[in-house]
């Protein structure tokens, strides 16, 4: 009996090495080959060297990137918009949850009701009226001391911001976590002569910090991840994020270490971010298993 | 924050009258600020969900049956169901509709089992079960844009999928120009897009797992349940919720294919890998066609509607 166990577990461990290999070798090829000139990555194809940082090792492909791609600029707008967009979705949903958890206002299930309707609504469904709507948006530019109304919010960095920011799933998660937390901290806080904005600030959001971790989490890879809606709203080169800098290298004779040095570029810093934050990561993704 | 102040900051004692209506009176205004706060509160959130996601779900009902063009200097105009008709009529619409099913078929069975597989398999506490957990989700935080772009360096003739076939097996399976023939594209989508999501929903898997109470196992194997029995009475009737979860999110993530499309295949070879959201995008960003595309957003939208209302009817049925 322990015989078989025993054969159980390295049967069951040497199935995980598998499934372990498996998840990993694509990206290892991906990091590798971006330290490799082309020739040696096809070279390197048929042995285990493919996966080895091994040869002619350089950063080559990396400034050769930066020469072909305005990737700085890219980097710059992504982490740009999907920082702010992260702090603004943070707050404006708190504060939402909030008074719909904690307040006496009336009308406020019928507003959670609608808030959570649109849960079942994908976002490609909303995609393409979406991009009709925005373009009949007014566009407010301070021009020296004149304000100028133009229309259309395309090509712009808040059509990229200002539609992601209220999130109906993070409202929910904050609203779930309120509700746990005692009501009568509240009232002491009032008894205090604390406003309600007050111990929004100082009393429930300070203990709310494993809600904003998931929230930040959950807003922050569909933000930095973001392909199609920038693929259609957004022309100018300055005002791009980088997942839409791969178009720079659709075409003949693509330098596929460049390729890969760019994928790497943008895929390293969610990892690490992923690596820091692990327990996070994964708390986060459990959570919006309750979505459906 | 104190409460030893707590006497001094009360409201001044009762009015010298000692009537109820002063008390009252005193009461309404405090109630009327705390509904106006509280929605004060709930505007931002509020305006940008309606003005984002009521608005445009609206709008792309409305569009549907309009001429309405992206940039047109013509006023839209109503024209019924035209859009529809036209979509209904479409082969290439037929065709995205088919291509959908097909990977939606093929990818909902196998993802969600080797999620539940990969979840089974880390469940238990040994040592190292980290370092697993984190390589089996690193796929996931990869972004698909990037798992695309390197697939389709992996899936060329002379590339690594090719030789890892012929080295696998010794020179037998003849390497396949996957992304340019019609008969493989689609499949190799398939295998990148589980790929990369099966991380994904094996953290969902894994959480149904941990509800479970390690109690019923104890109770099980004091019955001398084998590891089978475990997992069929024990462990499947627990993830009863889980499974309707997961089958209804890959199922409509596999319906709204797009990004490993746009990036790999651009719909061809010969609309073989052609979706529902590509053609909705092709007509209504490309050729700027809003009603167009709004019928067809309109149309997939009807469809996750009711493949969620399909699957939340079957669980039910096995209650």
């Amino acid at each position: 009996m322990k015989n078989v166990l025993r054969l159980n577990s390295i049967g069951a461990m040497a199935v995980r090495i598998l499934f372990a290999a498996v998840a990993a070798f694509p990206i290892v090829f991906m990091l590798v080959s971006s330290l490799k000139p082309d020739q040696q990555i096809f070279g390197d194809m048929s042995s285990v060297a493919a996966f080895l940082p091994i040869g002619n090792i350089s950063l080559d492909n990396y400034t050769a990137v930066f020469d072909r791609v305005p990737a700085a600029r890219f980097l710059i707008n992504s982490v740009g918009v999907s920082a702010v967009t992260v702090v603004l979705g943070i707050f404006v949903n708190s504060l939402c949850a909030f008074a719909l958890s904690r307040m006496q206002v009336r009308g406020k299930r019928v507003v959670f009701t609608a808030i959570l309707a649109t849960l079942i609504v994908p976002f490609q469904t909303l995609a393409l009226p979406l991009v009709w709507w925005v373009n009949q948006l007014p566009y407010f530019e301070l021009n020296g001391f004149s304000l100028e109304i133009s229309k259309g919010w395309l090509d712009t960095y808040q059509v990229q911001i200002i539609p992601f920011i209220a999130n109906a799933f993070s409202i929910y998660l904050y609203h779930q976590y309120f509700e746990s937390i005692p009501k009568e901290l509240d009232e002491a806080a009032r008894i205090d002569g604390a406003g309600w904005f007050k111990i929004y600030r100082q009393v429930v959001m300070p203990l709310a910090g494993p809600a904003t971790a998931t929230v930040a989490i959950l807003t922050f890879l569909p933000a930095w991840n973001s392909y199609l809606w920038p693929l259609m709203v957004v022309q100018s080169e300055e005002l791009r994020p980088v997942m839409i800098g791969i178009q720079y290298f659709f075409q003949l004779n693509v330098s596929w270490g460049e390729v890969m040095a760019y994928a790497s570029l943008i895929t390293v810093p969610v990892v690490v971010l992923f690596i820091a934050f692990q327990r996070s990561f994964i708390n986060s993704i459990a959570s919006s298993g309750v979505k459906g | 924050m104190t409460t030893t102040q707590l006497p001094s900051r009360r409201p001044a004692a009762p009015a010298p009258d000692g009537t109820t209506p002063a008390a009252a009176r005193r009461k309404r205004p405090r109630h009327l600020r705390e509904q106006l706060s509280g929605w004060g509160m709930i505007a931002p959130a509020a305006v940008l969900l309606l003005a984002f996601v009521f608005l445009p779900a609206i709008l792309g009902f409305g569009l549907a049956f309009t001429n309405a063009r992206l940039i047109s200097p013509r006023p839209v105009e109503f024209v019924g169901t035209d859009n529809f008709a036209r979509l209904f009529t479409d082969p290439t619409f037929w065709r995205a509709l088919l291509n959908v099913s097909y990977f939606a078929v093929v990818v909902v069975p196998v993802q969600s089992g080797l999620a539940l597989a990969m979840a089974l398999l880390i469940n238990k506490k040994f040592r190292g079960v980290n370092f697993f957990r984190t390589l089996y989700f690193l796929p996931v935080v990869t972004s698909m844009v990037v798992v695309s772009l390197l697939w389709l360096f992996m899936y060329r003739k002379d590339g690594l999928i090719n030789e890892l076939l012929s080295t696998f097996s010794f020179g037998l399976i003849p390497g396949a120009d996957w992304l340019n023939d019609p008969a493989t594209a689609m499949p190799a989508i398939i295998a990148l897009s589980i790929w990369q999501a099966a991380g994904f929903h094996m953290i969902i898997w894994l959480a149904g797992l941990q509800s479970i109470s390690g109690e019923l196992y104890e109770a099980a194997q004091l019955d001398g349940a084998s590891r089978w029995h475990q997992f069929r009475y024990v462990t499947w009737p627990g993830l009863k919720h889980t499974r309707t979860l997961v089958l209804v999110t890959i199922t409509i993530q596999a319906l709204g294919l797009f990004d490993q499309v746009s990036v790999m295949t651009q719909g061809g070879p010969l609309d073989s890998t052609t979706t529902i959201i590509y053609e909705a995008v092709r007509s209504g960003f490309k050729q700027q066609e809003t009603s167009y595309a709004s019928a067809i957003s309109l149309v997939f939208f009807v469809l996750v509607l009711l493949i969620s209302a399909v699957q939340r009817y079957l669980t039910r049925e096995k209650d």
